[in-house]
C-alpha cells in the first residue's frame, strides 16, 4: 500500500494531490530560503496562525450567502486576507512601537489563533453548512480532497516557484546586504514586501495539505537543511527546493495510503529526518566532520608540543602526547626520543625559531599572519626566504655567544 | 555688491558640477539630530575624507544621502541631478560589519552583485561578466580567493572584496564608509593604491575616515563634521589645529595635535 502510494499508483486523485503537494514543498523550500537568509523565518509563523480567523469567517460568510461553505478558493481568500492583516500588524508593531519583532510576532500569532479557535467553536454550533473538514486546516489532510482543490494548489505553487526564480537577484541582495542594495538603486522595502507576499502565498496554498500549525516547518526546515550542504546561495535555494519537494511528496503519499494519518506532521517528520541526516553527515558543516576536524587538529597540536618538548629535553606528562609520539615512531614507551624523533624535534624547534623571527620583521608581515604554531614554514615562504632567515638566525647565535 | 553676486554664482556652478552635493541634510534618531542641516560640495576628481569624532554623523551623512536612512530634510545631487536618477554612477562600499559573513556566498558571487543593475532580473551571467569580476578582484589582490566562501576571509580581505564589488559597477563616484577600519597594513596599502588610481583616472572618491594620522598622506580634501559642518576644503586649508579643535573639542589631546605635526 505504501509502495503503491510512493509510486503514484493509488489512482488519479491521489496522484494529483501528491504532485500538488510536491510542487508546494518545492515552492516553500525555495521561498523559505530567502526568509531564512533574511533572518525573518519566524514571521511566517505569525502569518500562518493569522490565517485561521480568515478561514472561519470565510466559511461563515459563504454559509450566510447560502452555500455549504466548503469552496476552497473562498476559504483560501479569507485566509489570505486575515494573514495579510496579521502581517501588517506585525510590521506596524515592530516599526512604529518600541515592541521588538519577536514580541510583535508572539502577540499577533496568539491573538489571531485564539480568535480563530473561538470562531471555529461558534461554527460547530451552527446547524447550517458542512463544517466537517474545517479542522483539517489545523494539521492538514489530503483525505477527501477534490481534484479541483489539488489543481488550485498545484497551479498556485508553480506560480510562486516561478516568481521566486524571477526575483532571485533582488532577494539575494536584500538578504545579504540591504544597504548596498539600496545604494545601487534597488527598492529593498518592495523586495521585502514581495518576499512576504511569497511566504503568504505558500502558507495559504499549503493550508489544506500541511495545516497552519506546521506550515512554518516546510518554510524553515528545508533551507536550514540545505545550508549544511552548500556555501552558495543559488545552490542552497535549489537544494532547499528539492528537499521541500521530497518531504512533501513522501508525506502526502503516505497520508494518501493511510488516510488516518494527518499529512502535515508526516511531512514535517520526513523533513526532520533529512535535517538530522544532514546535521550529522554534511561534509563541511556537519557535526561528525566538525568532530573529526577537531580531533585531527588536537592531534597535530599534541604532536607538535611533544616534539618541542623532546627538543628541549623536557619530560612529557600527557598520555595522549606520548601515545601519538610513540605511534609515529618518534619516541620509545618511556618517553626517550628515537633517532627519527630527535630529527623531527630539531626540525620543529628550528621552524619555531624561524617563525618567531619573521613575526618580528615587518617585511614578512603577510606571511607571519599565517602563524598558528603548526603550519610548516616551507608552505608559506620560499626556499630563498628561508635561507635568508636561517643566515640571520646564525648571525644572531654568533652575536649572542 | 557685484562681487558678492559673482561669488555666489560661482558656488552655484560648482554645486551643479559637483559629483556629490548635499544641501541642508538633517537626520535624526528619535528627537536628537545626528546630522543637522549639513551642506557639502565635493570637488570632482579628488579624494575627500569625511572626518570627525565618534558619533559625529560621518556614516549617517553618507547613508542618508544614499537613501539607506530616511533624512528629515535636505537634498542630494550627484553630477547636478537628483541622486535617484544617478544610481548607476555611484559605487558604495558599506562598513564591513554591516553584513553577516556566514552568508552562503563566494567571493566571486559578491563581486558579481556589483553587476546586478546591468544584468537585470533575468540576464545571464556570461563569461564577459565573470572576467570583469575576476579583473576587479585582481585589482585588489584577491584573484586567488574567487571561489572561497566569504566567511573564510580575514577582515582586510573582506574589505577588499567589498571594494572589488564597487569597482565592478564601473561608477564615477565612489562612496566608502570606514574602508580602513580594522584592516591589516597590507590591505590598507592595497586599498589606498586602488583609490588613488581611481582618482588619477578622473573619478571622485569620498571616504569616511577615522585615522587623523593618515589624512594628509591619503587625501586631497577634508570635510570636517560634528553633527554640524565644521569646515570643508583642501587638506592644507582645513586640516588645521583650530578646525580640528572645533570638531573634536577637548577629545583631541594636545599631544595628539602635536603628533599630527600641525603648523
Amino acid at each position: 500500500m505504501i509502495w503503491d502510494a510512493l509510486s503514484l499508483q493509488l489512482g488519479y486523485n491521489a496522484t494529483l494531490v501528491t504532485l500538488g503537494a510536491t510542487l508546494l514543498g518545492m515552492a516553500a523550500g525555495v521561498g523559505g530560503t530567502f526568509l531564512f537568509l533574511r533572518k525573518r523565518a519566524l514571521v511566517s509563523d505569525a502569518i500562518s496562525h493569522a490565517t485561521l480567523p480568515g478561514v472561519a469567517l470565510a466559511f461563515m460568510g459563504m454559509v450566510a450567502l447560502g452555500g455549504d461553505g466548503r469552496n476552497l478558493i473562498g476559504l483560501l481568500t479569507g485566509a489570505a486576507l486575515s494573514a495579510a492583516a496579521g502581517l501588517l500588524l506585525v510590521s506596524w508593531l515592530s516599526n512604529r512601537t518600541r515592541l521588538a519583532e519577536d514580541a510583535a510576532i508572539g502577540s499577533v500569532l496568539s491573538v489571531f489563533f485564539g480568535l480563530g479557535i473561538v470562531l471555529l467553536t461558534v461554527i460547530q454550533t451552527m446547524s447550517a453548512g458542512r463544517q466537517a473538514g474545517l479542522e483539517d486546516f489545523l494539521l492538514g489532510s489530503t483525505a477527501g480532497m477534490l481534484r479541483n482543490d489539488a489543481l488550485v494548489i498545484a497551479v498556485a505553487a508553480a506560480l510562486t516557484l516561478a516568481l521566486v526564480l524571477l526575483l532571485r537577484r533582488p532577494l539575494t541582495l536584500a538578504s545579504f546586504d540591504p544597504e548596498y542594495g539600496t545604494a545601487i538603486g534597488q527598492n529593498v522595502p518592495r523586495t521585502d514586501l514581495a518576499m512576504m507576499g511569497l511566504v503568504l502565498a505558500v502558507t495559504v496554498v499549503g493550508l489544506k495539505i500541511v495545516g497552519l500549525i506546521l506550515i512554518v516547518a516546510l518554510l524553515i526546515i528545508p533551507p536550514v537543511t540545505a545550508r549544511f550542504w552548500s556555501e552558495r546561495t543559488d545552490h542552497v535555494v535549489l537544494i532547499s527546493g528539492a528537499l521541500g519537494g521530497i518531504a512533501a511528496y513522501v508525506g502526502a503519499a503516505l497520508s494518501a495510503a493511510q488516510p488516518n494519518l494527518p499529512t502535515g506532521p508526516i511531512i514535517v517528520l520526513v523533513g526532520f529526518a533529512l535535517f538530522a541526516l544532514s546535521l550529522l553527515l554534511a561534509p563541511q558543516r556537519g557535526a561528525l566532520s566538525a568532530l573529526l576536524r577537531h580531533r585531527r587538529y588536537q592531534r597535530r597540536v599534541h604532536l607538535r608540543q611533544g616534539l618541542l618538548a623532546l627538543a628541549h629535553g623536557q619530560p612529557i606528562y600527557e598520555q595522549l602526547t606520548l601515545r601519538l609520539l610513540r605511534a609515529e615512531g618518534y619516541a620509545l614507551p618511556d618517553g626517550v626520543p628515537t633517532k627519527t624523533g630527535r630529527g623531527r624535534a630539531a626540525k620543529a624547534l628550528r621552524d619555531e625559531t624561524r617563525w618567531q623571527l619573521i613575526r618580528r620583521d615587518p617585511a614578512y608581515e603577510v606571511a607571519a599572519q599565517q602563524y598558528d604554531g603548526l603550519t610548516p614554514i616551507e608552505t608559506v615562504l620560499t626556499a630563498d626566504q628561508i635561507r635568508d632567515i636561517d643566515s640571520r638566525i646564525d648571525m644572531r647565535g654568533k652575536g649572542g655567544a | 555688491m557685484t562681487l558678492e553676486l559673482a561669488s555666489s554664482k560661482e558656488t552655484v556652478t560648482a554645486r551643479a558640477d559637483s559629483p556629490f552635493a548635499v544641501r541642508g541634510l538633517t537626520v535624526s534618531y528619535g528627537q536628537k539630530p545626528a546630522v543637522f542641516s549639513v551642506d557639502m560640495t565635493v570637488e570632482p576628481g579628488k579624494m575627500t575624507a569625511i572626518i570627525g569624532p565618534n558619533g559625529a554623523g560621518k556614516s549617517t551623512l553618507l547613508k542618508a544621502a544614499l537613501g539607506i536612512l530616511t533624512p528629515l530634510a535636505g537634498t542630494v545631487t550627484v553630477y547636478g541631478k537628483p541622486v535617484e536618477e544617478q544610481r548607476h554612477r555611484i559605487a558604495y562600499v558599506p562598513q564591513r560589519a554591516s553584513v553577516d559573513w556566514d552568508f552562503p556566498t563566494r567571493v566571486i558571487d559578491v563581486v558579481l552583485m556589483g553587476l546586478y543593475p546591468q544584468l537585470g532580473l533575468l540576464g545571464r551571467v556570461r563569461p564577459v561578466h565573470r572576467a570583469r569580476a575576476n579583473d576587479c578582484l585582481a585589482r585588489v589582490g584577491m584573484e586567488d580567493f574567487a571561489t572561497r566562501q566569504i566567511g573564510q576571509l580575514s577582515g582586510g580581505q573582506q574589505q577588499r572584496v567589498f571594494l572589488a564589488r564597487a569597482l565592478a559597477q564601473g561608477a564615477d563616484l565612489y562612496l566608502l564608509d570606514e574602508p580602513f577600519a580594522g584592516v591589516d597594513a597590507a590591505t590598507e596599502k592595497a586599498i589606498i593604491a586602488v583609490l588613488k588610481s581611481l582618482r588619477d583616472a578622473g573619478k571622485t572618491v569620498v571616504a569616511v575616515h577615522h585615522d587623523l594620522s593618515t589624512v594628509a598622506e591619503y587625501f586631497d580634501n577634508v570635510f570636517l563634521i560634528n553633527t554640524h559642518r565644521v569646515a570643508e576644503g583642501s587638506v592644507a586649508e582645513v586640516f588645521q589645529a583650530n578646525h580640528l579643535q572645533d570638531a573634536y573639542g577637548g577629545r583631541l589631546a594636545g599631544a595628539q595635535m602635536d603628533a599630527l605635526r600641525l603648523s
